[in-house]
């Protein structure tokens, strides 16, 4: 079983839901779950689970490097570029790095065979053990750089589950590439959102996401009690279950602030997050 | 000489547009006859890399310089290879108003990029 843990909105709440999931699970299952941070723009879920990180690899695309002897500024390869990554400016061939996506069509339809390809690093994907026997892996986006996608590619490739094993990936925000990466291949989507109209318009963009990518959808209202009606209204007419309810309340955010779980601030979370991977079970394999 | 503005509309009465790599039109102008030329910038649906498109527009216009009202670093980087002048609109409200000032030579001229570019 694989889960993804998302929200459209930053700061709902995915990762507080993601760990503490993960966490319950491994404190039933002989075989603990892997957990994926895919949020490797901003990363925190190590905050909770606290890994030892036991190996890890460095993550590049390989990007053109154009031979000024040999160009004759023809033009072929601004033109096959998808992404602007590359300019023929007069007599100057300009490569734009940081907009390179590393298809290598510059290099294999340039006809003077004045482009090379050099490796360029954008970060570092990581795993190891965390708490409680977590398999915990996460990608690392260097500072600077822009495309968060090919990491979280590699990091899925790489931290591959064991058989039997389940799986939980703490997504990105948004609803942008890099969510679609990290999303896709799921069994199940859980959207961690809070009843606000900012909470509520994420989410719509969330779910027509999940619906493309043909993903069943469950909603966890975090902060419930706080903010207007607009999210349980919204889900009741898409016919989207809510799965479970978090209370805007004090000690846990106080709680969370320390970098506990909720099931480090409530014990009885860990029952409740149980049943819920339990119905999330028998929605996806309906 | 043939120059560039960025401009709302097709027409040398325009208002100016402020962006280069997603401005609505580059106004392609010969200074000496006034004669204008629309084009819809290319850079406007780009998903990435709107200005680097845009320069490399106004490059093969052949055009020695642009006006706009801001330029990122990577379409000001892409302007500087390519040996054009890149010129800020200041306070202008018009295309017809901005092409007198740089006939006058008072418009800035920047050395810079003047933004620091959008990710995303």
């Amino acid at each position: 079983m694989r889960i993804a843990v998302a929200s459209g909105k930053g700061g709902t709440g995915k990762t507080t839901v993601a760990t503490s999931l993960a966490l319950s699970l491994a404190a039933e299952k002989s075989l603990p779950p892997l957990f994926l941070d895919c949020d490797v723009e901003a990363p925190n879920a190590h905050l909770f689970l606290h890994p030892e990180f036991e190996e890890q690899r460095e993550v590049g695309l390989l990007v053109p490097t154009v031979d000024e002897a040999r160009c004759t500024h023809c033009g072929k390869c601004a033109e096959v570029c998808q992404y602007h990554a590359i300019a023929v400016l007069g007599k100057k061939t300009l490569v734009f790095p940081q907009l390179c996506h590393g298809c290598g069509s510059c290099t294999a339809l340039c006809p003077e065979k004045a482009i090379s390809e050099t490796p360029s690093r954008m970060g570092v994907i990581e795993r190891g053990t965390a708490a409680a026997g977590i398999s915990f892996a996460r990608g690392v986006l260097d500072v600077g750089e822009p495309m968060a996608v090919p990491i979280i590619r590699e990091l899925k490739a790489w931290a591959r589950s064991e058989p039997g094993q389940h799986v939980i990936v703490d997504v990105p925000p948004g609803t942008s590439c890099p969510v679609v990466a990290a999303i896709r291949g799921a069994d199940y989507l859980l959207l961690v959102t809070e009843p606000t109209p900012f909470g509520l318009h994420d989410l719509r963009l969330a779910v027509k996401v999940a619906r493309e990518l043909n993903i069943p959808v469950g909603v966890i209202i975090n902060r419930d009690g706080s903010g207007d009606a607009g999210v349980d209204e919204f889900c009741a007419a898409e016919d989207l279950p809510i799965l479970m309810r978090v209370p805007f309340e004090r000690t846990i955010a106080e709680g969370v602030a320390r970098g506990q779980t909720l099931t480090e601030i409530h014990p009885e979370y860990a029952e409740r997050f149980r049943q819920l991977f339990a119905d999330i079970v028998g929605r996806a394999s309906q | 000489m043939k120059i560039i503005l960025t401009t709302t509309s097709p027409n040398l009465d325009s208002e100016i547009d402020p962006r280069f790599g997603r401005g609505a039109y580059l106004l392609l102008v010969d200074t000496d006859t006034l004669q204008a030329e629309a084009h819809p910038n290319p850079g406007v649906t780009a998903s990435g890399g709107a200005g680097i498109q845009a320069a490399q527009f106004v490059t093969d216009q052949k055009a020695e310089a642009v006006i706009s009202g801001d330029f990122g670093p990577n379409a000001f980087n892409a302007l500087q290879a390519a040996g054009i002048a890149t010129y800020l609109y200041a306070d202008c409200r018009t295309a017809r108003q901005a092409i007198e000032l740089f006939q006058a030579g008072q418009l800035q001229r920047v050395g810079a990029p003047t933004q620091s570019g959008h990710h995303g």
